[in-house]
């Protein structure tokens, strides 16, 4: 039998994404373009059991969720990036304190108020931790409606299997935009934690702290955090290879701009152009070994809604093998099919 | 024969690392005593501030969480709320409460958060190094406010239980002072009413303690707990505000 479609839109595949992975705790602050994911989980968290808070800032609401995961909650948040700036204390201090949380940002033009216009130009904030520390998220980018519901729950299973914060990155476009989306069942039951604050009946007390005081202690608590980004390095690579074979030039993009760039695939292809594309699915842990071919004519092409910053991080996977060229627009500019089709025409 | 007193369960039996003087042993010792009495200690989860408190989880016997400078009242709303048949209070200064925090302090009290404070005001910053506090006195001396705090300069010292007691969502709050033995035991009681509000699910509940900081007042500690009787009770009166 075929599976029943929904049409909705990103922000609410995210959101039905998190309830039916069992979140049971949410709290976010409005800003546009994601405010359909605080609206739909003021509606249906109250239907699914859950806990859903519109709180005073985005201060709040990060520390909110520190807090629920403390006390072995799976919880949320979403912000777009304004916000996400204010969140990166709290997102610090959850990763300080090993806590798995999920945070989503629907991603605006900045610097400072920006526009509302979609964008990735928060590229470096979410890769390298973002706020004070050693640390990183693992960050995901889908660039479907329907990949958004699914990365969302699998965020939840990463965040409380590797106790790390986990980030879903997407734009306004693929927050506004409707598709259809096949849904999951709602999973049954949440892991239990034993490191959790739950009262310390039968057991000696669980502390949730980041704070370090004695000598050195610090530095070994970090090389553990370390150790960790190591095996999630190792075990949560993401990304599609689209048309590579005999590909002389490689598209890069993730998110929305890889949707863009596909379609500039199609089309090149279909006028016998040696083109295809790496899309990039974590953004954290880097996929390096996308990046791996022999061939030392390739020339990959990264494209983003920025001035370049994911090209930094393609660089440094090719280390100098093959050219790496750029193509992107910033503050809420858009590269269009016709730009990546005369870029294209140009590197071939 | 019976036994009058026992060692408390809630607290550990370690040595202080606070300066002689200060307000936050006998605080951390009323909380045990209370969670003992109320027979609570395996459901009580505490949230430590960022301060010369912060390890207060180092003294206490049951579930503790850090949370950020200010974040106090976010953290313990989010614990509460997941689960709200534990019983979760915040331990914080001044700085933390009524500076950094003031818009989490304003908005858990203002959604009636079944919750706990014991809120130390101690008119100063005591980890940093005796900086001035929003409840600082006008006149008081600290390391930001060389001559003494100036309202036209630094405005006045900031009321905020007198504040937060406007607002409907809040059930309780009193200001208790540590100068003296007998101060101490109503101080006991004030924070035993703050834990038995949120067991009987009244609400926000806040207990406001004058605590000595002998080190940065500058003071002996004879003189602070004076000091806190003479000068501090003044501008920051004792009693039941609602």
């Amino acid at each position: 039998m075929k599976k029943e479609k929904v049409l909705i839109s990103g922000n609410e595949a995210i959101a039905q994404g998190a309830i039916d992975a069992g979140c049971n705790f949410y709290a976010g602050y409005p800003i546009t373009p994601q405010n359909e994911i605080i609206a739909y989980m003021s509606k249906h968290m109250a239907v699914s059991g859950g806990v859903s808070i519109q709180a005073e800032s985005e201060l709040a609401a990060i520390n909110m969720v520190y807090g629920a995961s403390a006390a072995g909650a799976r919880s949320m948040t979403s912000s777009s990036s304004p916000g996400i700036s204010l969140k990166q204390e709290g997102i610090s201090y959850i990763a300080g304190a090993q806590l798995p949380a999920v945070i989503v940002n629907i991603m605006r033009g900045g610097p400072g108020l920006g526009n509302i216009a979609p964008s990735q130009a928060d590229y470096f904030q979410a890769t390298r931790g973002g706020g004070h520390g050693d640390y990183r998220l693992i960050v995901l980018a889908p660039a479907s409606v329907q990949e958004a519901y699914g990365l969302t729950r699998l965020s939840f299973d990463l965040a409380d299997k590797y106790r790390i914060p986990v980030m879903i990155l997407g734009d306004g476009i693929l927050g506004q935009m409707m598709e259809p989306v096949e849904l999951a069942s709602k999973i049954k039951t949440i892991p239990q934690k034993s490191w959790a604050l739950s009262g310390c009946r039968g057991r000696k007390p669980n502390i949730v702290k980041s704070f370090f005081l004695r000598e050195g202690a610090l530095e070994e608590f970090n090389k553990t955090l370390q150790k960790n980004h190591e095996i999630i390095s190792k075990n949560e690579i993401r990304f599609e290879g689209i048309n590579l074979s005999g590909a002389k030039v490689a598209l890069v993009a993730y998110g929305t701009m890889a949707r863009i760039a596909k379609n500039a695939v199609v089309k090149l292809r279909s006028n016998g152009k040696k083109v295809g594309l790496i899309r990039l699915i974590s953004l954290w842990p880097f996929p390096k070994s996308a990046f791996n071919s022999k061939d030392k004519k390739l020339k990959y092409l990264t494209i983003e809604m920025s001035a370049g910053q994911m090209v930094e991080d393609v660089r440094l996977a090719v280390n100098g093998r093959n050219p790496v060229e750029f193509l992107g627009r910033s503050g809420g500019g858009v590269p269009t099919e016709e730009e990546i089709i005369n870029k294209v025409k140009k590197l071939l | 024969m019976a036994k009058l007193f026992t060692r408390t369960e809630s607290l550990y039996d370690l040595p202080t690392h606070y300066c002689p003087g200060c307000g936050h042993g006998i605080a951390h010792r009323l909380i045990a005593e209370v969670v003992d009495e109320l027979d609570i200690r395996e459901k009580t989860i505490g949230i430590a501030p960022v301060g010369c408190a912060v390890v207060d989880y180092d003294y206490w016997n049951f579930d503790c969480s850090e949370a950020a400078h200010g974040r106090a009242l976010a953290v313990a709303t989010g614990i509460k709320r997941v689960r709200p048949d534990n019983i979760v209070f915040t331990y914080q200064g001044d700085g933390d409460l009524a500076a950094i925090g003031t818009n989490e302090t304003i908005h858990a009290a203002n959604r009636g958060e079944n919750l706990s404070v014991v809120f130390i005001n101690n008119a100063v910053y005591g980890m940093t190094g005796g900086q001035m506090a929003p409840t600082t006195l006008l006149g008081q001396k600290t390391s930001t406010s060389i001559e003494g705090r100036k309202k036209e300069k630094h405005g006045f010292p900031l009321k905020i239980s007198e504040m937060l007691a406007l607002l409907p969502g809040v059930c309780y709050i009193e200001r208790v002072s540590f100068y003296s033995p007998a101060e101490v035991l109503k101080a006991k009681r004030a924070i035993k009413l703050a834990f038995e509000n949120q067991i009987n699910n009244l609400g926000f509940s806040l207990v406001e303690i004058l605590s000595p900081c002998p080190t940065y007042w500058g003071l002996n500690p004879k003189e602070a707990l004076d000091w806190i009787r003479d000068i501090m009770q003044k501008e920051f009166p004792l009693g039941r505000i609602k």
